[in-house]
């Protein structure tokens, strides 16, 4: 017993040193590349409040965009990126509920259903830009909607429809099937036991899905350029026919200036931008963890 | 009174259908999505192709379609797409395998716990936050070391891009090392393995059709990558192998050329969806191999 007790460094060889010491270079490796992803965004965020943070202030949230760099603010477009939220929130929300019910608590397995679960993974991978070219030929030219505030909306509610779905297709998915069992065995049809027992059970799961999709479409702007948002306007849209522009489009316009004061506008503009998804995204961790605690 | 239960029951009954019907409805209009961007493209497509021959468009090397003597060979923005994903291959491939296994093998839960969100907002970031980044930060970094590096360029660009998948690459990586049962693990040590040996040699390998799904995914990210390319890549169509000049990726050509007042229904209009068309069909492929790698060469622990 001792024999085996006896501590394995002693009388270690070279070989097995070189294992030991390649080993810890590798820890070492591994930490590195996990603090290239950390240290690039301490890097970015500090570059971007050295550039941006002398240009916010509360002027700036309140003035139209100028051709003046110091009389420039970002109104018009916070205004338009609510708009767009608002709206996109209203289509792509109760649709992508919808569905994600039908698939997980109606759904007959059949191919059907495959069809429909694998056109939702893949429509998740295209890229945004072809969103837009969609919504330049569907909503813009064809429904002869225009370059408006609605076709904008539209296009991403498309285009976050499937990571919603598949958010709430997870979150109906944890309800346990014993609440589902028991409802039934009482008599309960179908809707009743989704809308009394799986949805209420599921509806944080669902929310936290919901709200991180919406900061993506927050954040995108490719193809808002292609259904004609424009990065200079100077009046909030009045109604869904407006014409408009969003934080992103504002900034992209602002930073393809060679100028260094609209760089620093744009750097402004980033900040309230990233403010906007931060606060979303602290709903969003705020209400999983209320729902973790809650079980 | 049975009459009565009966007609209650006929209307909960079509109630019921109703529901069922609306619900699939909703779920089926996915369908008429990707339906509605097959049919936009095709049509387009086949009308720009009845002006352009496909091998030109194939094959020409100039891309000068708003020039007098117009150019349609796709060639130079594929090549400028495929250099940023290459050189975002090179930056995020490595570092979100690295960090994949650190998450997985090395980290503590609560280092990972706060790890992972940490990473996760690089995913979050917009995508302009990254084309600004690149453009008012790497790129001047560039030039001290490298002073002939073009204001655009596509090292900058490949960079961010690089940084912006990173977690695509770790999370989806670590999800597929985590799943790897803790019993291959303990047999290896067992047999004497080092960490480091079990990281690479067991834990890795049978884990290998996650990590190589999250590859293909992150590169089609990168290739679908619109902004940031946009903003710092710049809007020069060039067959190069160098990065540190000015390219044109598909993505960046879609977004200036409907910047600019094209007139609908010219040929140099009808480019726009043939551009996409290409950049749709090399995505899907990569989504589509994505998971084909994962259905096919999943190990199956029990």
């Amino acid at each position: 017993m001792s024999e085996a007790n006896r501590p394995l460094g002693t009388g270690e060889s070279t070989f097995d040193r070189r294992r030991r010491l390649m080993g810890r270079a590798f820890a070492w490796l591994c930490g590195l590349a996990t603090s290239v992803g950390v240290a690039a965004l301490a890097v970015l965020l500090v570059d971007l409040l050295i550039d941006g943070l002398p240009r916010l202030n509360y002027a700036f949230l309140t003035s139209f965009a100028s051709r003046f760099p110091e009389r420039a603010g970002v109104k018009a477009a916070l205004a338009g990126s609510v708009w767009i939220l608002g709206l996109t929130t209203l289509i792509a929300f109760p649709l992508s509920v919808a569905a994600a019910i039908y698939l997980e608590e109606y759904a007959p397995r059949g191919w059907v259903t495959k069809a429909i679960q694998t056109n939702i993974a893949n429509l998740a991978g295209v890229p945004s830009i072809v969103y837009g070219i969609l919504g330049l030929a569907l909503f813009v030219r064809a429904l002869g909607l225009g370059r408006s505030v609605i076709s904008g909306a539209l296009t991403l509610a498309l285009l976050i429809m499937p990571v919603i779905i598949m958010a709430a297709q997870e979150a109906i998915r944890a309800v346990p099937s014993t609440i589902r069992e028991a409802a039934y065995g009482l008599g309960a049809t179908r809707w009743q036991v989704v809308s009394y027992q799986v949805l209420p059970m599921a509806l944080p799961g669902i929310l936290t899905g919901t709200i991180l999709a919406l900061s993506r479409a927050v954040g995108e702007s490719a193809p808002l350029i292609m259904v004609g948002a424009v990065g200079f306007l100077a009046f909030t849209p009045k109604g869904l026919s407006d014409q408009f522009t969003v934080l992103p489009l504002q900034i992209y316009n602002w930073v393809s200036r060679p100028q260094d004061e609209f760089r620093e506008l744009a750097a402004a503009g980033i900040l309230v931008l990233l403010a906007l998804l931060l606060s979303m995204n602290a709903v969003a961790i705020v209400m999983r963890n209320r729902a973790q605690a809650q079980r | 009174m049975p009459h009565v239960s009966l007609t209650a029951k006929g209307s909960r009954n079509f109630k019921e259908g109703a529901i069922g019907a609306v619900l699939f409805a909703c779920a089926a209009a996915s369908t008429l999505v990707t339906i509605g961007v097959v049919l936009v493209l095709v049509r387009e497509t086949f009308a720009f192709f009845s002006e352009v021959s496909v091998i030109d468009f194939l094959t020409d090397t100039r891309w000068e379609p708003m020039f007098q003597e117009q150019h349609f060979g796709v060639l130079p923005l594929l090549v400028g797409s495929v250099m940023v994903a290459v050189g975002a291959g090179i930056v995020a491939l490595p570092i979100g395998l690295l960090t994949a296994i650190f998450l997985s093998e090395y980290a503590g839960p609560r280092l990972r716990k706060t790890l992972k969100p940490l990473l996760e907002i690089l995913a979050g970031i917009p995508t302009v936050v990254y084309g600004y980044f690149a453009l008012t930060f790497v790129t001047p970094l560039l030039r001290v070391f490298f002073p002939e590096t073009e204001i655009f360029n596509a090292a900058a660009a490949s960079l961010v891009v690089g940084i912006m998948i990173i977690p695509t690459v770790s999370s989806l990586s670590e999800d597929a090392l985590r799943a790897v049962p803790d019993s291959l693990r303990e047999g290896a040590y067992g047999l004497g393995a080092t960490k480091l040996e079990v990281s690479t040699r067991v834990v890795v390998p049978a884990a290998l059709s996650g990590v190589i799904a999250s590859f293909i995914l992150a590169i089609s990210r990168a290739i679908g990558e619109t902004m940031a390319v946009t903003i710092a890549a710049g809007n020069l169509p060039n067959i190069t192998v160098n990065p540190l000049e000015s390219i044109q990726t598909m993505t960046a050509y879609i977004v200036q050329a409907s910047l600019g007042d094209t007139p609908q229904g010219t040929t140099a209009y009808r480019t726009l969806f043939a551009v996409a068309m290409t950049l749709f069909l090399i995505t899907l492929a990569m989504n589509v191999l994505s998971q084909w790698v994962l259905a096919r060469f999943r190990e199956e622990y029990q």
